[in-house]
């Protein structure tokens, strides 16, 4: 086939961003200009983009573009091949939504903030996403992923006024190098044993790894990779940098630059590092089953709604790991076609909760913008005055907690199937690890319901609580249509699911050598199944269909009874007492305090009530209560780490006493010693 | 497709017409253990027939989620009733869903349950829902465990594929892997379906009600919806459970005779799960909220256990 067009439209895609970026920072004194520019040009990438991307994904054979830089090692080289034409589609519908949505978003920046600069940075990352997703030259990778963590960096502490935005970004800079040290680390090693730094270089050269620097280069990437894609114990600071940007970005950072650590892995570890052993596979599940569950429970606890919804990022990225993980396990055990139903099942995850969790933080950023706190237990009674935006959130929230006939539910039910086949797959004890990671995913499911029944019910059922939630109104309309575009995404990948998957086929061909997507699909196209004979089926499409049907006639009961008796609206039972009024609702604290009992062991929870009371202490006047959990990870992992680094930094300063002197001898020795070295051979 | 209808609908209608009935069943067996006479065995049906034929009220403060809650959990109870195998081991939408599909739309119909609980502002819904959503967290697990001991001796997570596999073979329940995965099964299906002693579902005593609390703003035609919907639903896990270890009778296509003879065994065997029931609600005491966790990590481990036993024996 013809490559023209893709690349054509992959330019344009990157011309779009690249000029529209330097355009916003050339027109950043006439905001409203600007912002048309900025929203313009990202949109028309994403449109690019995006067309490039579903092109590249149908055409079987991997495209490469290269050309030279001049510098040894280092050359421009892009690879076109549906794995990255995937991040790219997944990139291209997200970026669409949120261009979509920051047009109307944006204009609250109007005379307050440099709108100009914002859409640089905006732009720069949406720039800089592309080249992580197409770069097959090490460097060129590693340069598109710094400028992401550095853009990004820029994003979250866009309102650095603010104490706690500024340590947020710190602690994000501080993690981003470090993984991009890792990742260095990782790139040198496979570098030195095949002599060049291209992508295609490092899969020829993956037989001649030897089984240590396998294991070595793995770890480097897996850790590196890990900490961008927020994987526990690495994810503290996840939930403290993606709240405190603003909602469109944070949309962005936990729906697709958080994808790039899942890009990476699956891009290395199933390409540039040959066949992993498989405890390499059991590790990336174990710490995928302890991210979901660890994820969800820390995310129960909170109450500021976009915290929440960044551990729940923690949980998604878990979930995927587990299909990631199972991958390798069944490549190393020699089961091609269970490795490419896990791996699909993990991308497609990864497609789903891009498009769940961006929509989620956009319809907590209409909450945000309408109401000003971030505080659930301020809100409450905004589906009323803001429907659109609750019903957004509603079909959001239901697509994450994974249940029928929503595309959530699809990849985990993909998910469980691949760990069912994964007890007949493998040998050994290491067998009941599969069922008992997909019992701990049935656990992650109930737990993420529970935690989005609070978070839709307290923002938006019941009595306001708080004044901010009484005068509100709904989001201006582009950001309902930016919102709109991803409910239709959940519902369409959902319920056309059979129709959606074959276009895996390229996917898991070129990566693992396997078409499954005539397996997975069966009885007319509508049922998918697992791939393998017996195995389980579903179908979304006819679930959706029976519920719609099954409505009828319970429309009918419930009607007939009603035509012949009134229906009124009365006040809610309150005990005889004079009216409820929003103090007698459950709060999202008391919502979760069940789960904060049981769990205790790992929450330690600690709270102090004090009351102020006349005569008996049953009728208190006044009551003050504090309630908190410990952070386990910062008080028990980080916090000795710092305080370890700090004694040894207070250690290494007498060598730098500040005399002319010691340094001069300094530079001496390291001269002598380079010079050792150099003359040795 | 028009033979999938009929069965859908043969179905359908057993469904529709059998879940209230071991309502009712139960709570008359109760009674007369408890020396009393009940209700009758009827009972249900009259509350239902009542509860359509009357008015309701819907509280000030609720949205339209109040509202669609009664449809949304009686649909997809009778949509997951279309899914298992009840007199014969072919079940008219199997295909389309097995039992993970079971269980997620189980969890779609709670889910909006909890929200309509939380829907109308005051604290017995939100406490009944937040309860509910725990208890039901923390049951996933063990039932997740047990279904899959069994979907792995059967190689498959759909329902009749388990149900034909189970016939076929010679009656294994006194494996350790079955008696351990019947007895996790057992224990969500006594928390699942909120019998004592995890919730009493005969009490409005506020502050130990569970499901009673999510529904107690609701009037009229829609707690019929909701009650029926819950009969339903507990039919169905009932159902799961006993065709599951006990599949005798099933019919193994959807002739007149091996209907007939499949839903006299069925109903015999359902008759028995419910003694065992009524016999555990009336022997035991509701438990303290704060215990439940720990008879579910019983049934958790019983689970593992299971599991660990068919890669043993």
């Amino acid at each position: 086939m013809n490559t023209f067009p893709v690349g054509t439209l992959f330019a344009l895609s990157l011309t779009a961003y690249l000029g529209g970026a330097f355009a916003c920072l050339a027109s950043w004194q006439k905001p409203t200009l600007c912002r048309y520019i900025c929203c313009g040009s990202a949109l028309a990438g994403a449109v690019f983009g995006g067309l490039a991307a579903v092109l590249g994904i149908l055409q079987g054979t991997p495209l490469l573009w290269s050309f030279s830089s001049g510098i040894p090692l280092f050359t421009y080289s892009f690879e076109y091949d549906a794995l990255a034409g995937f991040f790219n589609l997944t990139l291209a519908i997200l970026a669409g939504a949120v261009s979509l949505y920051s047009f109307s978003y944006l204009r609250e920046f109007e005379g307050k903030r440099n709108i100009g600069f914002f859409g640089f940075l905006f732009l720069l990352l949406l720039l800089s996403l592309i080249v992580v997703f197409t770069a097959a030259n090490a460097f060129l990778f590693l340069m598109g992923w710094e400028v992401m963590a550095l853009v990004a960096y820029g994003l979250v502490t866009f309102y650095h006024e603010d104490r706690e935005t500024r340590r947020a970004g710190l602690l994000y800079i501080v993690m981003a190098h470090i993984d991009a040290g890792c990742l260095l680390l990782g790139f040198a090693l496979l570098m030195q044993v095949s002599g060049s730094a291209d992508f295609a270089s490092f899969r020829t050269a993956a037989a001649q790894l030897s089984s240590g620097q396998q294991a070595t280069a793995f770890v480097f990437f897996f850790l590196g990779f890990g900490i961008k894609a927020g994987i526990i114990p690495f994810h503290i600071w996840l939930p403290a940098a993606h709240p405190v940007a603003p909602s469109n970005i944070s949309a962005l950072l936990s729906g697709i630059v958080l994808k790039a650590g899942i890009y990476g892995m699956a891009r290395i570890f199933l390409g540039g590092l040959g066949v992993l052993p498989s405890w390499a596979g059991l590790l990336v599940l174990i710490v995928g089953v302890a991210s979901a569950v660890l994820g969800v429970l820390y995310a129960l606890m909170e109450h500021d709604i976009k915290r929440l919804l960044a551990y729940h990022s923690i949980e998604n990225i878990g979930i995927i790991l587990i299909g990631l993980g199972a991958t390798l396990v069944f490549r190393a055990a020699g089961h091609p076609q269970l490795a490419a139903v896990a791996l699909i099942a993990a991308i497609f995850h990864t497609l789903n909760h891009a498009i769940f969790k961006c929509l989620l933080f956009l319809g907590a950023g209409s909450v945000l913008h309408s109401t000003g706190t971030r505080n659930m237990e301020e809100m409450g009674g905004l589906i009323r005055p803001m429907p659109v935006t609750a019903f957004c959130f509603l079909i959001g929230a239901v697509a994450i907690s994974g249940l029928p006939p929503l595309n959530g539910f699809v990849s985990e039910w993909l998910t469980y199937q691949s760990l069912l086949a994964g007890y007949g797959a493998t040998g050994g004890l290491t067998r009941i690890l599969f069922p008992l990671a997909g019992s701990m995913l049935a656990l992650t499911g109930a737990l993420a319901a529970a935690c989005f029944v609070k978070a839709f019910a307290i923002t938006f059922l019941a009595l306001p609580r708080g004044a901010e939630s009484r005068q509100v109104h709904e989001a201006p309309r582009s950001m309902l249509v930016g919102m709109g575009w991803l409910t239709v995404a959940c519902l369409a990948l959902g319920l056309g699911a059979t129709w959606f998957l074959p276009v895996f086929d390229t996917l898991t061909e070129q990566l693992l050598g396997q078409r499954v997507g005539t397996n997975l699909i069966s009885g007319h196209g509508l049922v998918l199944s697992a791939g393998m004979p017996h195995g389980g089926t579903v179908s979304t499409a006819v679930i959706g269909f029976g519920l719609v049907i099954l409505l009828i006639p319970s429309v009918l009961l419930v009607s007939n009874g009603a035509r012949r008796f009134a229906w009124k609206r009365g006040p809610t039972w309150d005990c005889g007492l004079p009216g409820l009024s929003e103090e007698n609702e459950y709060t999202a604290t008391a919502f979760s305090k069940p789960l904060r009992m049981i769990f205790s062991a790992l929450y330690q929870p600690r709270r102090e009530i004090q009351a102020v009371f006349d005569v008996s202490p049953y009728f208190p006047k006044e009551i003050r209560f504090e309630s908190e959990i410990e952070p386990t990870f910062e008080k028990r992992l980080y916090i000795p780490l710092r305080d370890l680094l700090l004694r040894f930094a207070i250690r290494m300063r007498p060598i730098q006493a500040g005399s002319i002197h010691a340094y001069l001898a300094y530079i001496f020795v390291t001269l002598i010693l380079l010079l050792l070295f150099g003359v040795r051979p | 497709m028009t033979g999938l209808l009929a069965k859908a609908g043969l179905q359908l209608v057993l469904l529709l017409l059998v879940a209230p009935l071991f309502s009712g069943i139960i709570k008359t067996l109760k009674a007369r253990l408890q020396t009393r006479r009940g209700p009758g065995v009827l009972q249900s049906y009259r509350d239902i027939f009542k509860l359509l034929h009357k008015g309701m009220v819907i509280p000030e403060t609720a949205s339209w989620i109040f509202s669609a809650t009664p449809y949304i959990v009686f649909v997809t109870a009778a949509l997951v009733g279309l899914m298992i195998p009840m007199t014969t081991t072919d079940a008219p939408l199997s295909l389309f869903g097995g039992v993970l599909a079971v269980v997620y739309l189980l969890a779609l119909g709670r889910f909006f349950l909890a929200l309509g609980g939380l829907d109308a502002g005051s604290s017995f819904g939100g406490l009944g829902s937040s309860r509910e959503m725990t208890i039901s967290a923390i049951a996933e697990p063990a039932m997740m465990l047990a279904i899959f001991t069994v979907a792995l001796a059967a190689s498959s997570t759909n329902l009749s594929e388990m149900a034909k596999v189970a016939v076929s073979q010679s009656w294994k329940f006194l494996a350790p892997s079955q008696m351990l995965a019947f007895a996790a099964l057992f224990i969500v299906l006594i928390a699942e379906t909120g019998r004592i002693p995890v919730d009493n579902p005969a009490t409005h005593l506020e502050l130990t009600m569970i499901h009673e609390a999510m529904i107690l703003e609701y009037s009229g035609p829609y707690l019929a919806l909701l009650e029926w919907g819950a009969s339903i639903k507990q039919l169905v896990l009932m159902t799961l459970v006993v065709n599951t270890f006990f599949p005798f009778g099933l019919s193994s296509d959807w002739t007149a005779r091996g209907l007939g003879l499949g839903l006299i065994f069925y109903l015999t065997k359902m008759l028995l799960l419910l003694c065992l029931i009524v016999l555990v609600e009336t022997t035991n005491a509701k438990l303290r909220l704060f215990r439940v966790p720990e008879l579910l990590m019983i049934s958790f481990i019983f689970g593992a256990l299971a599991l660990i036993s068919t890669f043993l024996f």
